[in-house]
């Protein structure tokens, strides 16, 4: 083999790369934001009693889940126009991930939702707490420390996920890849660093979570 | 030129389509035998080994698949092999797919519990007739349904190997997009398609799931 | 020579020992039975017996056997030595007939057809003639525990160790397990068994071994010393079981 690995021939682009990474957590953080929202909202809607309600948020979750993400990005970045729905690229990135992760994130917080038990909720008034005190610590940490693992994975997932976006020219990390191929023609060396970006960010993302978990629910268990 | 979408572009798209299948079949089944040695290699009793695979695994799960096929795509010709997107597309998700069903395996294999070990032991099983009467065929039930949920998995996954330019479902539909102009169509049917293949896929190994009789 | 001859036997688990400097011996055809609080260490003493523990120090001979010794063919040790556990352990992917069958087929190389008989008479045996075809889940607690039972048998042991084998039961399943030590013990199997049915022991049993923090604390016959306990500590025990 004689090819020469110049990796060095990418140092005039860390600001690049640095943009990348800031955009990236953006579009992570952001996304996981709204799709807490939507999976909350989904998550009820699955569990109620109302049969229109129950049947949409089965729909949505079977459609999303079904489907691979970036055939659901290009609908909605190349589909919606043709419905006169004009969206940016990065409006449309975040409009797609959010649809996708609220899926799963349903998922996750239905769960969380049914491992409640209402008589500990009834257990924690009979032992004199206040509403508030009895949700607090007999509803919500117990819900929260059982979903917490599923959403630190998805949102993980989620941070890999946003490097797809690239595709319809969102300047996030893996979009300078692209970039810095172009200028440079390192292609092998552009993509195997930016890749390499990527495992530093989610190895870091899994220490920090790891360690709030511990420091949240172990160190403190009875919270 | 705008035209209608016709009978022929939908067969055009079923075509492409079993690209998909073919491919996801190939990560499963390649994948598979990697897979197969990474679990070993997890659990093993020799340190190094697992650290090895440990290291693969969260190589490969801590970094986005898209990377990994650019770096296969422009990597593997740097070395003197010159592939193309099919081969580079058929490579990354076979690697990709063996540290993810190593892990399934492994925790396949490890959720037997170790209570049926004993029991084997207690009638003078050997530790290999244990492993290949007692402890591997209910480790295999208990694979069977999350491995046809990976292969769900997959199937969505080969859709990013259109942006090596590998002409799977998802690249046929931006060429016939392209040439159409009608994406919502198109993208819909796209969508559709992977729908039908994923939600069998799912359908069943849901089904596989509640007829296994195993201990764990 | 007695078929069991426990001589001296020491075992820990890390720091803690479980069991201390014990020596114990179980002549052919008697049935023991090992009493003692919980975490006392009699399930770690039966399976010393078969070997599924490995002892620090001691000897332990059963049937000619030496089981602490690195030279002895455990495999053939336990295929003399049945052993049934608390929580059933039978193979869940199996059906009953085929769980019987396993061991006769892979240890003792025997035909399918052969294989098939002994495990039509044993399952019989056990009263479960109509459930050869059924699987595991498809079973209740007392049942499975009875296949347990027969598939053990159906290696023709020397002797049986029974490790709580009603424990997990539901109160209403106890008996039909219990009918079935009781037929074996009329049939005179070695049997050694750890048990909280103190009526089971004192009527079936001929002998009472009470375990206490790793010692053998009593041993006597069954019924004098579960009648007239010699020491405060059985005394407790007991008072503590029958209420
Ligand atoms: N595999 C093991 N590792 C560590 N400690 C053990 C193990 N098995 C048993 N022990 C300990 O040995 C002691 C005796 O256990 P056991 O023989 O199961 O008692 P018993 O059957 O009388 O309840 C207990 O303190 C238990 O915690
Ligand atoms: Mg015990």
């Amino acid at each position: 083999m004689n090819y020469n690995f110049r990796f060095n021939a990418l140092a005039p682009y860390t600001g690049e790369i640095l943009r990348g990474i800031s955009l990236t957590l953006q579009l992570t953080c952001l996304t996981m934001a709204i799709a807490l929202v939507i999976g909350l909202f989904m998550a009820l809607a699955r569990m109620s009693d109302n049969r229109v309600l129950n049947v949409a948020a089965r729909v949505y979750v079977e459609a999303i889940r079904n489907t691979p993400l970036l055939v659901q990005l290009f609908i909605v970045f190349f589909g919606l126009p043709s419905l006169g729905i004009r969206l940016d690229a990065y409006l449309a990135a975040v409009i797609g991930l959010s649809i996708n992760v609220g899926a799963y994130a349903s998922e996750i917080l239905r769960a969380g939702i049914q491992s409640i038990r209402p008589s500990q909720v009834e257990a924690g008034r009979a032992l004199g707490m206040t509403a508030g005190q009895t949700f607090r610590s007999v509803v919500l940490f117990p819900a929260v420390k059982a979903v917490y693992p599923a959403l630190a994975s998805q949102f993980v997932l989620l941070l890999l996920a946003t490097s797809v976006v690239s595709s319809l020219g969102v300047g996030e990390l893996f979009h300078q890849a692209t970039f810095i191929d172009s200028r440079t023609y390192r292609s092998f060396e552009s993509y195997a660093l930016i890749t390499v970006t990527y495992l530093v960010l989610t190895l870091g993302f899994r220490a920090l979570f790891s360690l709030v978990y511990w420091l949240v629910f172990v160190r403190r268990p009875r919270a | 030129m705008i035209r209608e979408l016709g009978l022929n572009d939908i067969v055009y798209l079923l075509e492409a389509s079993r690209w998909t299948v073919a491919l996801a079949l190939i990560a499963i089944l390649a994948g598979g035998v990697l897979g197969l040695i990474v679990a070993v290699l997890r659990i093993v009793s020799f340190k190094p080994a697992n650290w090895l695979a440990i290291g693969y695994i969260n190589l490969i799960q801590g970094t986005p698949l898209l990377g990994q096929l650019f770096i296969f795509f422009f990597g593997l010709p740097l070395f003197g092999i010159q592939i193309g997107a099919w081969e580079a597309a058929a490579l990354a998700l076979s690697i990709n797919a063996s540290a993810f069903l190593g892990e399934i395996w492994r925790g396949s294999l490890q959720s037997v519990s170790p209570r049926q070990w004993e029991a084997g032991a207690a009638l003078g099983l050997t530790y290999w007739q244990r492993l290949t009467s007692v402890i591997l065929p209910q480790a295999v039930r208990i694979s069977i349904a999350p491995t046809v949920g990976y292969l769900m998995q997959l199937v969505k996954d080969t859709s990013l190997t259109a942006l090596i330019g590998f002409i799977e479902l998802t690249r046929a539909s931006q060429i016939l997009s392209a040439a159409t102009f009608k994406p919502l169509q198109v993208y819909g049917l796209a969508a559709i398609v992977y729908f039908v293949i994923c939600f069998s896929l799912s359908r069943l190994s849901e089904h596989l799931e509640k007829r296994t009789h195993a201990a764990r | 020579m007695p078929l069991v001859e426990i001589t001296d036997i020491h075992k820990s688990f890390g720091k803690v020992d479980v069991l201390k400097n014990i020596s114990l011996t179980v002549e052919k055809g008697e049935i023991v039975s090992v009493i003692g609080r919980s975490g006392s260490g009699k399930s770690t003493l039966l399976r010393c017996i078969n070997g599924l523990e490995r002892v620090q120090s001691g000897r332990i001979v059963v049937d000619g056997m030496e089981v602490t010794s690195p030279a002895t063919n455990i495999n053939a040790l336990r295929e003399r030595v049945g052993m049934v556990f608390q929580s059933y352990n039978l193979f869940p992917h199996l059906t009953v007939e085929r769980n019987v069958t396993l061991a006769l087929k892979k240890v003792r190389r025997m035909s399918n057809d052969a294989a098939r008989d002994i495990a039509r008479t044993m399952v019989a045996k056990v009263g479960l003639a109509d459930k050869l075809g059924a699987y595991p889940d498809e079973l209740s607690g007392g049942q499975q525990q009875r296949v347990a039972i027969a598939r053990s048998l159906a290696m023709q042991p020397t002797m049986m160790l029974f490790d709580e084998i009603t424990s997990a039961l539901d109160p209403e399943l106890v008996g039909e397990v219990l009918k079935v030590l009781e037929e074996l013990a009329r049939e005179g199997m070695t049997m050694m068994l750890v048990t909280h049915e103190m009526n089971f022991a004192k009527n079936v049993a001929d002998r009472v071994v009470f375990m206490h923090q790793g010692n053998v604390h009593e041993d006597g016959p069954a019924r004098d010393t579960l009648i007239e306990p010699r020491t405060p500590e059985l005394r407790s025990f007991l008072s503590a079981v029958l209420h």
